[in-house]
């Protein structure tokens, strides 16, 4: 299956699902995009360049691990782990941003914009600005600037400039649309990096092509150690892209089953969640440059979402997921903020993984559902990031009463080093 | 009317027409009355109106804020079609509606087309929606005599204004410069020559928005284009100075 063939179809389009729907300002920057991308997906010297360049810089391949501990623990199928997590800056966000940044090498462009939610994909986009020599600015809610200061640190020190943004819910969307506008301004000589397979075309695809990296490698490790293709094969989703990068490598077997885990928040009913296809809520609109499901209201305008996990928490999905969720080709199911908890205190006491609360929703599905299934079957996690990184969020979220006096006294330190 | 016989019309007596622009519900929809008396009075030929959309991405922060502010305080698309019904009854001037796409596909394109009718308006402007996407939608609205305002930009090919001008019914908008709405355009041979790429490729007048403030702006448009677009500067005036301020921008504007 190749779903990005559009020769029967509309460019652009999964189904009903994508397009490009933005400013007629931008329409000449998004053809230069659109044909830069086919000639760097037509050249094999590309797709080498940016391999080695992952090999090098940010050590892949990534492992694929054997939950030995936690398989016997739950008595049911073998569990697998993509170790995405192990990446240079800590997740699979670095692969589409490297690719990214060779493409924006290739548009003859010196300035990147990013916008991001965790800020995950803010500190990788810093850190390739660093290495290639790229100006840049990251957009990030001011609510997200502000319970993720560690995130905004790096990028800072790394030499980028972080804006807060004041608009709307102050989150991730706002971000979204602060780059597009940065981008109608200064398209000349800047190359707008997303983060996730959203957006308009040629976005949804080329993050895509970048994160299947993740898949190629996973299958053949797998096959590799076990000497067959996993039952199931489990990603969390928020825009969509390490889900996608896995998955990939999967699409054409019917036997493999995949599942897409989205973010449950507060559950079924509580309308504080970003769960757009795993529950009812979400219905289809045109927004941030793109067609498929959002969480918004009758009117179309956008709900506020809510994750224990920042990077989950986003109003629409990647298009070609909507398609795959339609077609049956994807199932959708949700992890709660409550179960995510659990299961994090479970891998780390267990298997020594910290998986970042993000990965953690694909874990809470993976493992509920390979309680139920047979010994001799195999289900494969793709744990996208690692969470030692976020200390500050789990501390938070596991409540952790020492970590909190820590904090209490280093504040009482700095006031004294003040006055 | 249609549009575009509505702005050969006014034509007749003056050679600059203004458009003008508020947020629906923004400060509040008794505010709006207050500023289209205003405007009407000043002699204001056309006027969108904006429904507020909580993604206004091709907006800079003056209407980000309106559009905000205006759904936290429960603006619906009902109450924006009422409005206009209110306003087109009420004015000479004519009124199109101003927003983003999802605000029409949630509601469908042919009811859309049809409320639109309904209330008086003559046209919209959905800067998020390409004429790629746009066939469906634009068939429906010739059939109801609405007009599909086109944008046309600095940064589009001859090849692609081409095909705008192809699309083109009833006036273009012509974008003077990138960026959003709300900072100053340096009016200069830039816009000239941008007006003069527009006339090669449609028929229909050229309206030119996107940092207008001034008597000097109108002066310097006056004999290239057809229309002046103001919004982001009378907003401003609004918030800074009321009915009063008001009034005087738009007496210099239009002196």
């Amino acid at each position: 299956m190749d779903i990005f063939d559009f020769s029967d179809g509309r460019e652009g389009y999964y189904g009903e699902y994508g397009g490009v729907f933005l400013p007629e300002i931008l329409h000449a920057t998004i053809e230069e995009l659109l044909e830069c991308f086919r000639e760097c997906k037509a050249d094999p010297k590309f797709w080498q360049d940016y391999v080695s360049l992952l090999q090098n810089y940010s050590g892949r391949p990534t492992p694929v691990t054997y939950l030995e501990n936690l398989s016997r623990e739950l008595g049911g199928a073998q569990i697998y782990v993509k170790r995405d997590d192990l990446n240079h800056t800590g997740s699979h966000k670095v692969n589409n941003v490297m690719g990214q940044g060779l493409l924006t090498q290739r548009l003859g462009k010196k300035r990147v914009i990013a916008e991001t939610g965790a800020g995950q994909h803010g500190f990788a986009t810093a850190t390739m600005a660093a290495k290639f020599g790229f100006d840049c600015k990251i957009y990030m809610g001011a609510v997200d600037v502000a319970r993720q200061r560690p995130n905004v640190f790096w990028m800072e020190n790394l030499g980028a400039e972080v804006i807060a943004v004041e608009d709307g819910q102050k989150t991730l969307k706002d971000a979204v649309n602060e780059c597009m506008r940065d981008w109608v301004t200064n398209m000349a000589d800047t190359h707008y990096i997303l983060g996730t397979a959203c957006g308009p075309h040629p976005f949804p695809e080329m993050v895509s092509w970048f994160q299947s990296i993740i898949g190629m490698e996973a299958r053949e490790q797998i096959v590799a150690q076990t000497g067959r293709l996993p039952n199931r094969v489990y990603a969390c989703v928020g825009g969509g892209s390490n889900a996608m990068g896995l998955f990939q490598g999967f699409f054409d077997e019917p036997n493999v089953e995949l599942i897409g885990c989205e973010a449950g928040g507060e559950g079924v009913g509580s309308y504080m969640h970003s769960a757009r296809l795993a529950y009812d809520d979400a219905s289809v609109g045109v927004a941030q440059g793109y067609k498929t499901y959002f969480l918004q209201n009758d009117e179309g305008n956008m709900s506020e979402t809510h994750s224990v996990a920042a990077g989950l928490d986003y109003i629409g999905v990647n298009p070609i997921f909507s398609y795959l969720h339609d077609q049956g080709k994807v199932r959708f199911e949700a992890a709660t903020d409550a179960e995510v908890k659990e299961t994090l205190k479970l891998t780390m006491r267990t298997e020594g993984l910290i998986p970042a609360l993000e990965s953690t929703h694909g874990f809470v599905v993976a493992l509920k559902e390979a309680a139920t299934m047979a010994k001799d079957e195999i289900v494969l996690v793709n744990m996208s990031g690692r969470g030692d990184k976020d200390i500050f969020t789990i501390a938070d979220a596991l409540d952790d009463a020492k970590w909190k006096s820590f904090i209490c006294g280093k504040a009482d330190q700095y006031r004294a080093e003040k006055k | 009317m249609g549009l575009e016989a509505f702005i050969a019309e006014r034509k007749q007596d003056k050679d600059l027409l203004v458009m003008a622009h508020v947020v629906c519900g923004y400060p509040s929809f008794e505010d709006n009355m207050q500023e289209l008396e205003i405007m009407a009075e000043a002699g204001v030929d056309l006027v969108e109106l904006q429904f507020p959309f909580s993604e206004p991405s091709a907006d800079g922060p003056l209407f980000v804020r309106a559009n905000e502010q205006s759904l936290k305080a429960g603006t619906t698309v009902d109450q924006c079609f009422e409005f206009m019904a209110k306003v087109s009854a009420r004015f000479p001037f004519k009124v199109l509606m101003m927003g983003y796409y999802n605000t029409v596909f949630k509601m469908g394109e042919e009811l859309f087309v049809q409320r639109l009718r309904e209330a008086g308006g003559v046209g919209y402007i959905l800067p998020d929606l390409p004429v790629e996407e746009s066939a469906n939608l634009h068939q429906l609205s010739a059939d109801a005599g609405i007009e599909p305002i086109i944008l046309m930009t600095p940064t589009s090919s001859d090849k692609r204004l081409a095909q705008l001008g192809a699309a083109s019914r009833g006036m273009v908008y012509a974008v003077a410069r990138k960026g959003v709405t709300g900072s100053k355009t340096n009016m200069g041979d830039d816009v000239i020559a941008l007006i003069d790429r527009c006339r090669q490729h449609t028929n229909v007048p050229i309206g030119v928005g996107f940092g207008i403030t001034s008597k000097a702006d109108m002066d310097f448009l006056r004999g290239s284009a057809d229309l002046a677009i103001v919004g982001t500067a009378a907003l401003q005036t609004w918030e800074d100075s009321g009915a009063e301020g008001l009034k005087a921008f738009f007496a210099d504007l239009l002196a």
